[in-house]
C-alpha cells in the first residue's frame, strides 16, 4: 500500500503547514498565559515588539539566530545522512576550547582579521574531532550515535569544567572562565547595518558571525544538493542498502558527515565567544545545541528553512526576555514553556494537521495534489 | 444463480486526489470462487481493504448476504463472517499454530479453555477441509505453504463464510499452489465463498468460477471463467493486446563472461544459503535461475555482485576474479562491466525519496561524465535522465519527479535504463518483473533479449516460472541453496516444478 496522503503543492508544504503549526503553538501558549492571569494579546505584542520593535531588539534577535543557524545546520547535515547528532551541544562547547586556545595565544599580537580565520579553523577542527569519535564508534563498532553523542556532551562538559577551573583560569580569579580576550580577538559588530535603516542601537552583540552563518548556510545547501559527497550522504541517509549497492563506503560517509556536522557545531562558538563575551565561560553554549535540533526539524533540514526557523527562535529568546521583564507573572520558565510548545507543534507534531489540509486541497483543486499519481498509486 | 454472498454497489474511494476505486459494482455468488485480476495499482487491494474494514468507502453500499452493512473495522468484517488471508502473513513467528489461531479470540485469562476449545475445533476443520497441520508446531519452523494454511485456519476458526485471499500463490511452489487450490475447491463444496485476488491469469483460469477485471480503479468487466480466455483477460487488464510470450531467435552463445565455481554463502546466522554452486554464463545467452523464493537466489546474486561475503568459491568476471570478501567495491565491478539490477528496487536499486534524475546515476555517480571536481554536473545529469526516459519510455517523463511517485513498472525501467545504458558485458537481474504490470513486462523482456542479441551475458533470477521459461536459453533450478538441475528452454512446467520443490533431492536422501 502506498501512502494514503497525496502530495501538496510546495508552497503549502513549506509555507502553509509550518505557519498553521506555529499559530496553533501560539494559541495554546496564549491559553497558558491566560492561566497565569495575564492578557495573552498584550503578551504577544510585548514578545514581538521586544524582538523586532527596536533596533536593539532586532540586533539581539539576529545574534541569537546566528547561534541557532550554526547548530541547526550541524544537526541537518548529520540528519541528511540519517545520523541523529544530539552531540551538537558538546561539539560547540569543545569548539569554544579551540577558539580559546587561538585567541589566548594571539590576541596580543595579531588583529581580529588575522585571528578570525585561525579561530574558525580551530573551532571547526575541535568540533569535528568531537564528532569524529562517536562517528568512528558508530561506523566501526556499531555503537549507536544517539547514545554516544549524548555521552560526549557530558564528557565535553566535564572536560571544560576541569579546564575552566584549572589550567585556563587566570591565577587568583574566582570565576570559572578564561581571562577576557584583548581587543585583537573581538569581532566587529554589525549594528551599523541595522542603523542604516534608521533604527537606534544602544549595545547589542550582533557581529560578523551572522554573515558567516549565512555563508555556511549557502555552503551547506551546495554540499547537500550539488556535490558528489552530498549525494552520497543523502543516498546513505535514505537507504544504507542502496548506498552499499552503489559502492558508497559506510565508514567513510558516516565519518565525513559527522565531522562536517561537528565542525558546524564548533563554529557556533565563534558567535558568543568572540562576538559577545570575549572569553570562554562555563556552560556558554547553554542549550543552543538542543535548540538546533528543533531548528533543523522545523526548517525541514533545508538551509533556507533553518535560517528562518533560527530567526524565529531568536525572536522567542529575545522577545521572551522582554516579556519576562515586562510581565512579572510570566517567569523565565514560562518562556521555556512557550518555546517547548513551538517545538512540540512545529517539530514533533509536524504532520498533525497535514491530512486535513490535504483533504481540503483535494476537494478544492484536485490538480494541485498531483493527479498524475493515479497510474502509479493505489494497489 | 445462487444468492449473492457479497454485493458492492457504487463503491468510491479516493486518497487525496487519487481515485483508487471508482464506482465499483461487484456481486459474488455464494458458494463460488470469484477471481479479481488487474495490474498493480488497479485498485484490487483497496477494494478488498474496504470490504475487510481497513478503509471506509467514500460512497457506495456493501451488502453481505443481501443485507446492507457498514464495516468500520476488521472486527466488523469478522463478525459478518468475512475472513482475509493477507499476501504477507500476519502470524507471530515464535508462537505455535494453536496460539496463533486463538490470538485475538482468547476469552479466558489463563487460556486453558480457549486452547482446549481451539484444539477440538482445529481437528474438526482439518477433517472437513483437509487442512492438516500440527497444532503444536512453531510457525517459523513450518514451510510457507503450511503457514498459509494456518492463516486460512485462523479465518475459519473465527467463523468465516467468505474468504478473501490476496495474491496467495506468490510465495508457493507449484505443488503447494496446487494443494491450496484443492483446499479452496473443498471450501467451495462446503458452501464457503472465496474471493481470490491475483495477477496470475493461469490461476484464474484453473480455479475460479467467475472473474472480474479491474483497471485504473474501475471494474471493466466480469466474465464467467469458462467462457473467457487468458488473452481476453490480459487485454482487458491492460486495455490493449499484449504479447504473453516474447519472440526471440536462436541464441549464439560466445565466450564465457561470468564463471561461478563452488560458491558457498552463509547468512548472518551462519546458515548455508548458497551451497557449492557452479555455473557459467556465456556472452549472447540468457541463463535463468528458477526456484521458490528463499532458496538462496538472493544471496547468490549479492555474492556475485560483490555486496555479500562468500565463505568459499570463486567468481570470475571476464576472466578476472571478483573479490568475495564482502568488501569488494561495487563501483570497481561496474567499471569492469558488471551491471546489477537488484531484486529489491525499493531499498537497494533505487532511493525512492530521490528525484528520478538522481536515481539515474546511482552507482555511477563517480563517473567523471557527471562530475566537475567535487560538484555534480546537474545539467548533464538531467540531459542524461531525459535521454533514458525517452529510450525506455518511462512515464511520467519528468526527471524532477520523486521516484516513489512512479509505478512499479516505471521504477523498474529506471533501474534497467541506468544499468543497460552503461553497456555492460555482464548483466545480472533479480526478479526483472516483480510487481510490474503486464504491459511493462513485455517491454522489459524485449530489452533483456536485445541485450542478449548484442552478445552480452545475461543472468536472470526469477520466481516466476513463466518468465524464466520465456526468457532463458538455459534454465538452472535452485533448491535449498544448490543447483539441482539444468534444463533447456523447452522444459515443461511440471518438470521444473518438481525440481523446484526438491522432489528428486528428497527421494535421493530417503
Amino acid at each position: 500500500m502506498s501512502t494514503p496522503y497525496a502530495k501538496l503543492p510546495a508552497w503549502a508544504d513549506y509555507g502553509l503547514i509550518p505557519l498553521i503549526n506555529l499559530s496553533v503553538a501560539f494559541i495554546v501558549a496564549g491559553f497558558v498565559v491566560m492561566l497565569v492571569g495575564e492578557n495573552p494579546f498584550r503578551a504577544a505584542v510585548i514578545l514581538v515588539e521586544g524582538a523586532f520593535g527596536k533596533g536593539t531588539g532586532i540586533a539581539f534577535t539576529l545574534f541569537y539566530a546566528t547561534t541557532f543557524i550554526f547548530t541547526g545546520l550541524s544537526v541537518a547535515v548529520a540528519a541528511h545522512c540519517s545520523l541523529f547528532n544530539i552531540g551538537t551541544e558538546g561539539q560547540a562547547y569543545i569548539g569554544g576550547l579551540g577558539i580559546a586556545l587561538v585567541c589566548l595565544s594571539f590576541d596580543s599580537v595579531l588583529p581580529w582579521w588575522a585571528i578570525f580565520p585561525m579561530a574558525i579553523v580551530a573551532a571547526a577542527a575541535f568540533g569535528a574531532l568531537w564528532g569524529f569519535i562517536p562517528a568512528y564508534l558508530q561506523a566501526k563498532r556499531g555503537s549507536h550515535i544517539v547514545i554516544t553523542t549524548i555521552m560526549f556532551n557530558f564528557i565535553a562538559a566535564s572536560v571544560m569544567v576541569y579546564l575552566l577551573v584549572g589550567p585556563l583560569k587566570p591565577a587568583g580569579s574566582q570565576a570559572p572562565q578564561t581571562r577576557n580576550f584583548l581587543a585583537g580577538a573581538e569581532l566587529p559588530k554589525l549594528n551599523w547595518i541595522i542603523e542604516l535603516f534608521g533604527a537606534k542601537i544602544r549595545s547589542a552583540p550582533l557581529n560578523i558571525c551572522f554573515l558567516l552563518a549565512l555563508v555556511m548556510a549557502f555552503l551547506v545547501w551546495l554540499l547537500i544538493w550539488r556535490t558528489k559527497l552530498g549525494y552520497e550522504m543523502r543516498t546513505y541517509g535514505h537507504s544504507p542498502k542502496a548506498a552499499r549497492y552503489a559502492g558508497i563506503s559506510e565508514t567513510r560517509i558516516i565519518l565525513t558527515a559527522m565531522m562536517i556536522s561537528g565542525a558546524l557545531a564548533g563554529m557556533m562558538a565563534l558567535n558568543p565567544v568572540m562576538g559577545d563575551q570575549h572569553n570562554v565561560a562555563i556552560d556558554f553554549v547553554s542549550g543552543a545545541g538542543y535548540v538546533g535540533i528543533a531548528v533543523a526539524l522545523m526548517g525541514r533540514l533545508h538551509p533556507v528553512g533553518i535560517v528562518l526557523a533560527a530567526i524565529l527562535f531568536g525572536m522567542l529568546y529575545q522577545g521572551g526576555a522582554e516579556l519576562a521583564f515586562e510581565m512579572p507573572a510570566i517567569s523565565r520558565d514560562m518562556i521555556v514553556i512557550i518555546q517547548g510548545l513551538v517545538i512540540l507543534f512545529a517539530g514533533a507534531l509536524e504532520h498533525m494537521f497535514r491530512p486535513y489540509i490535504q483533504a481540503l486541497f483535494a476537494s478544492f483543486s484536485p490538480k494541485s495534489v498531483g493527479m498524475q499519481a493515479v497510474n502509479g498509486k493505489g494497489a | 444463480m445462487a444468492q449473492a454472498a457479497i454485493e458492492l454497489i457504487g463503491i468510491n474511494k479516493s486518497f487525496g486526489a487519487v481515485r483508487a476505486n471508482r464506482d465499483i459494482n461487484l456481486e459474488v455468488a455464494r458458494g463460488t470462487i470469484h477471481g479479481i485480476v488487474g495490474e498493480n495499482g488497479a485498485g484490487k487491494s483497496t477494494l478488498m481493504s474496504i470490504l475487510y474494514g481497513f478503509y471506509q468507502a467514500d460512497s457506495g453500499e456493501i451488502r453481505v448476504g443481501g443485507k446492507p452493512v457498514s464495516i468500520n473495522s476488521s472486527n466488523d468484517a469478522i463478525a459478518l463472517g468475512i475472513g482475509m488471508v493477507h499476501q504477507h502473513f500476519m502470524l507471530v513467528d515464535n508462537f505455535t499454530v494453536l496460539e496463533n489461531v486463538i490470538l485475538g479470540a482468547e476469552n479466558d485469562a489463563l487460556l486453558k479453555s480457549s486452547i482446549a476449545k481451539a484444539r477440538s475445533e482445529l481437528e474438526r476443520l482439518e477433517r472437513e477441509y483437509g487442512l492438516e497441520v500440527d497444532p503444536d508446531a512453531i510457525i517459523e519452523e513450518l514451510p510457507v505453504g503450511l503457514q498459509q494454511r494456518v492463516e486460512i485456519l485462523k479465518a475459519l476458526y473465527r467463523g468465516a463464510e467468505i474468504l478473501i485471499l490476496d495474491e496467495p500463490t506468490g510465495v508457493l511452489t507449484p505443488a503447494e499452489a496446487d494443494h491450496l487450490f484443492r483446499i479452496l475447491k473443498q471450501l467451495k463444496e462446503q458452501g464457503k465463498t472465496v474471493v481470490l485476488i491475483t495477477h496470475k491469469l493461469r490461476e484464474i483460469m484453473a480455479i475460479t468460477d467467475t472473474v472480474s477485471v479491474m483497471r485504473q480503479g474501475t471494474m471493466v468487466a466480469t466474465r464467467v471463467t469458462k467462457e473467457t480466455t487468458v488473452g481476453e483477460l490480459a487485454e482487458l487488464m491492460v486495455g490493449r493486446r499484449v504479447l504473453l510470450r516474447v519472440e526471440k531467435g536462436q541464441s549464439e552463445a560466445g565466450a564465457i563472461k561470468l564463471s561461478v565455481r563452488n560458491l558457498t554463502v552463509k547468512d548472518s546466522r551462519g546458515v548455508t544459503m548458497v551451497d557449492d554452486v557452479s555455473f557459467d554464463v556465456r556472452g549472447g545467452e540468457i541463463v535463468g535461475i528458477a526456484g521458490v523464493a528463499g532458496n538462496g537466489q538472493s544471496e547468490l546474486l549479492e555474492a556475485i555482485s560483490g555486496i555479500r561475503h562468500a565463505v568459499s568459491g570463486e567468481v570470475m568476471l571476464e576472466g578476472k576474479p571478483v573479490d568475495l570478501t564482502g568488501k569488494a567495491d561495487p563501483g570497481e565491478l561496474r567499471d569492469r562491466g558488471l551491471a546489477h539490477v537488484p531484486e529489491d528496487r525499493h531499498h537497494v536499486g533505487l532511493v525512492l525519496a530521490f528525484e528520478e534524475n538522481e536515481n539515474s546515476i546511482l552507482g555511477y555517480h563517480d563517473d567523471e561524465r557527471y562530475l566537475k571536481g567535487p560538484f555534480l554536473k546537474v545539467d548533464v545529469i538531467m540531459a542524461d535522465a531525459r535521454d533514458k526516459i525517452e529510450k525506455y519510455d518511462i512515464r511520467p517523463g519528468n526527471p524532477r519527479l520523486k521516484t516513489a511517485n512512479f509505478s512499479g513498472g516505471n521504477q523498474q525501467k529506471i533501474v534497467l535504463a541506468r544499468e543497460m545504458e552503461q553497456d555492460p558485458g555482464v548483466l545480472i537481474v533479480g526478479q526483472p518483473t516483480r510487481g510490474v504490470d503486464v504491459g511493462a513486462i513485455e517491454f522489459i523482456h524485449k530489452r533483456l533479449i536485445a541485450m542478449r542479441d548484442q552478445g552480452k551475458a545475461v543472468l536472470v533470477v526469477s520466481v516466476e516460472l513463466d518468465e524464466i521459461r520465456s526468457l532463458s536459453d538455459r534454465i538452472l533450478v535452485m533448491f535449498a541453496g544448490r543447483i539441482v538441475g539444468e534444463r533447456g528452454p523447452d522444459a515443461t512446467e511440471g518438470e521444473l516444478g518438481l525440481l523446484m520443490a526438491g522432489v528428486e533431492h528428497q527421494e535421493a536422501a530417503e
